[in-house]
């Protein structure tokens, strides 16, 4: 009774100060975070960030070497059974078996988890149809497309109404296309009160989240909704469209006010200190130079400036 | 050699398996220099493009020249001149860095009188000098991409084909790694990218969308963000999502609506015109919106907007 009433209250993930070391490297450092019921939380990172053993520690998989990790309510370190019976762990490479139908692994992952069949019939065919999937039920799961195999992983991860649901990069790889159609699936989802942590090397998936936390070698940067991440940056960014960025790099490089200058293969993208105020000062700058440029544009920030920005090396950059 | 501008000319280039077309009359022209992106989604016919382009596999019809040699005639001769990275399996983690250059130089058949000079240049232009002895497992990514990048062109191939070459790798070394390609592309390599990583497509010059087979798009990456996107883009965000989400499947104007974390992206004709009529059809039903604005489409909305399309019109075809 106790452990159900502390999960209907508390948060349905929370790790406090989560540390993981592996021979030569600190892999989570003093991790600390929190997620909701109904919220989408992203951990967001470059490989070797951290997120994987993290997410290891959330599933009672790896015990961390420091901090505590609850999910629905469950300390994971000491009740990772009870801990497994609420959520769900989709690995970056999830267990289908290539020689059974879609329709036989579903059955095989409801037969695992200990759901009835009419509970399975019901549950598969309304995941099926989000998942756009319905008309491929008596196809090999090796016969699918790679978009394809990581939404049925999905389906049999969910097939039991697990509470929580952590999920390691499970768009990686997979065209924009699908990893819509399966973002949709997630916000579907939610609306039934679970909470996702999913994670991603991709940082502009960053902005599908409710809120991110942007790891860096085991270390938490930021953790914010992206809204305010970006509003947080503090610092203009600049489009600059070219056929000739080179030239335009050159000019613009040892300009007064640039913490951050890339060149795209049109153009350039500048972060400054103020974009009202070098505008015109870039603008004149190309002028004198009778440089050829198409626009200077203010656009919003990316998480990958912010990112950029907090782990410093920013700068003009050269190889 | 012909073509001496061009390094890569395709015309009309199909490939068939039995009955299926997985190429479809492709035609493109990429030039000396360029560094040119190839995006599509799965099974939209870009691996098997690039296995022509290579040499790997004989086109049922049409012509590809790459480096001014026929693919279909002189597949050796094209293997000979091009070089092929991607970021999955391109070095052997458990040997040395050193080992790695040489191993590949040897693939490569590098004479032995270049050798040292191209391992220099190798470890130079990587970043990688006083590093020879280390294995390449424990390098960082950012590292390791440097390196695979390094033996891909130690035979100083006039073309390059990289598999998304950074997918994964943290944004500094990626912005380094992509500025050693501008710098590569300068001195008149040509760069063949095919990535799924909207990221990766900014640093091109120019992007070819294909799909089922066929070309829907070529442009720079702001040409296409500017023309190729069916409609603008307006970011919405209300209370609640979820309800508004439904409420405007049936707003005549909304061509698409997708969640976005805490907002909403819609597709629609005009989005300075559509503002006030979406804030007012949501408004009448009761959904609060607290901000509305058109927002600049990413290469992502245009890629799926663009593939979206195509697909309803395919399913209108009788």
């Amino acid at each position: 009774m106790t452990e159900q009433l502390q999960s209907a209250i508390a948060p349905a993930i929370k790790a406090e100060g989560l540390s993981k070391s592996f021979p030569g490297v600190c892999a989570v450092d003093a991790l600390s975070f929190d997620v909701r019921a109904g919220e989408i939380f992203g951990l967001v990172g470059p490989d070797g960030a951290g997120k994987t053993t993290t997410l290891r520690i959330l599933a009672g998989i790896m015990p961390p070497d420091a901090g505590k990790a609850t999910v629905a309510g469950f300390d994971v370190a000491r009740d990772p059974e009870g801990a497994k019976h609420a959520l769900s762990y989709m690995p970056q490479r999830f267990g289908l078996y290539e020689d059974l139908t879609v329709d036989e692994n579903i059955r095989f992952y409801a037969d695992l988890f200990g759901v009835h069949k009419a509970e399975r019939n019901a549950r598969s065919t309304q995941l099926l149809e989000a998942a756009g999937m319905s008309e491929f039920r008596k196809r090999l799961a090796g016969k699918l497309s790679g978009g394809m195999k990581q939404k049925l992983g999905l389906v049999c991860a969910l097939i039991h109404r697990p509470k929580v649901i952590l999920l390691d990069e499970p768009t990686t790889g997979v065209d924009p296309v699908s990893r819509r159609d399966f973002w949709r699936i997630l916000y579907e989802l939610i609306a039934e009160g679970v909470a996702i942590l999913t994670s991603t090397a991709y940082l502009d998936e960053a902005e599908r989240c409710h809120r991110v936390a942007l790891l860096h070698q085991g270390k938490l940067l930021f953790c914010d909704t992206p809204a305010n991440l970006k509003a947080g940056l503090g610092k203009g960014v600049l489009s600059v469209t070219s056929q000739d960025p080179r030239t335009l790099r050159s000019l613009l490089e040892d300009a007064d006010g640039i913490s951050s200058l890339v060149m795209t293969g049109d153009g350039l993208h500048v972060v400054v200190d103020d974009a009202t105020r070098r505008i015109p000062e870039f603008e004149a700058r190309l002028k004198s130079a009778d440089a050829h440029y198409d626009a200077i544009q203010q656009v919003a920030p990316t998480i990958e400036d912010l990112f950029v920005d907090a782990v410093g090396g920013g700068g003009p950059s050269h190889a | 050699m012909p073509e001496a501008n061009n390094s890569v000319v395709v015309e009309n280039l199909v490939k068939r398996f039995g009955d299926f077309v997985a190429v479809d009359r492709l035609s493109i022209e990429i030039r000396k220099g360029e560094v040119f992106g190839f995006l599509g989604p799965n099974g939209a016919g870009k691996s098997t493009t690039i296995r022509m382009l290579c040499g790997l596999l004989r086109p049922t019809s049409g012509h590809a020249l790459v480096a001014g040699y026929d693919v279909a005639r002189k597949p050796e001769a094209v293997r000979q001149n091009i070089g092929y990275m991607s970021q999955k399996f391109s070095l052997y983690n458990d040997l040395k860095v050193i080992e790695n250059i040489r191993l590949f130089a040897g693939l490569y058949s590098v004479p032995a009188k270049e050798l040292q000079g191209r391992i220099e240049w190798v470890l130079a232009m990587a970043n990688l000098k006083g590093q020879e002895n280390l294995i390449t497992g424990t390098l960082p990514g950012g590292w390791k991409q440097r390196l695979a990048l390094g033996c891909a062109v130690l035979h100083k191939p006039p073309i390059i084909f990289l598999d998304e070459p950074t997918s994964g790798v943290d944004p500094i070394s990626r912005r380094q790694f992509w500025d050693l390609i501008h710098q590569m592309a300068e001195e008149g390599v040509t760069v063949f990218v095919t990535t799924h990583y909207m990221e990766e497509a900014e640093y091109c010059n120019r992007l070819a969308l294909i799909f089922r087979g066929k070309m829907v798009a070529l442009g720079t990456p702001s040409e296409l963000k500017r023309d190729s996107m069916k409609g603008e883009l307006l970011l919405v965000e209300c209370e609640p999502l979820g309800g508004a989400v439904e409420a405007l499947q049936s707003a005549s104007e909304v061509m698409d609506a997708a969640v976005f974390g805490n907002a909403l992206h819609l597709v629609v004709p005009d989005a300075v015109a559509a503002m006030p009529r979406i804030e007012k059809y949501l408004a009448d039903r009761s959904i609060d919106v607290s901000h509305i604005e058109k927002i600049r489409p990413t290469l992502e909305d245009v890629f799926v907007s663009l593939t979206t399309a195509r697909d309803a019109a395919e399913e209108r075809k009788p």
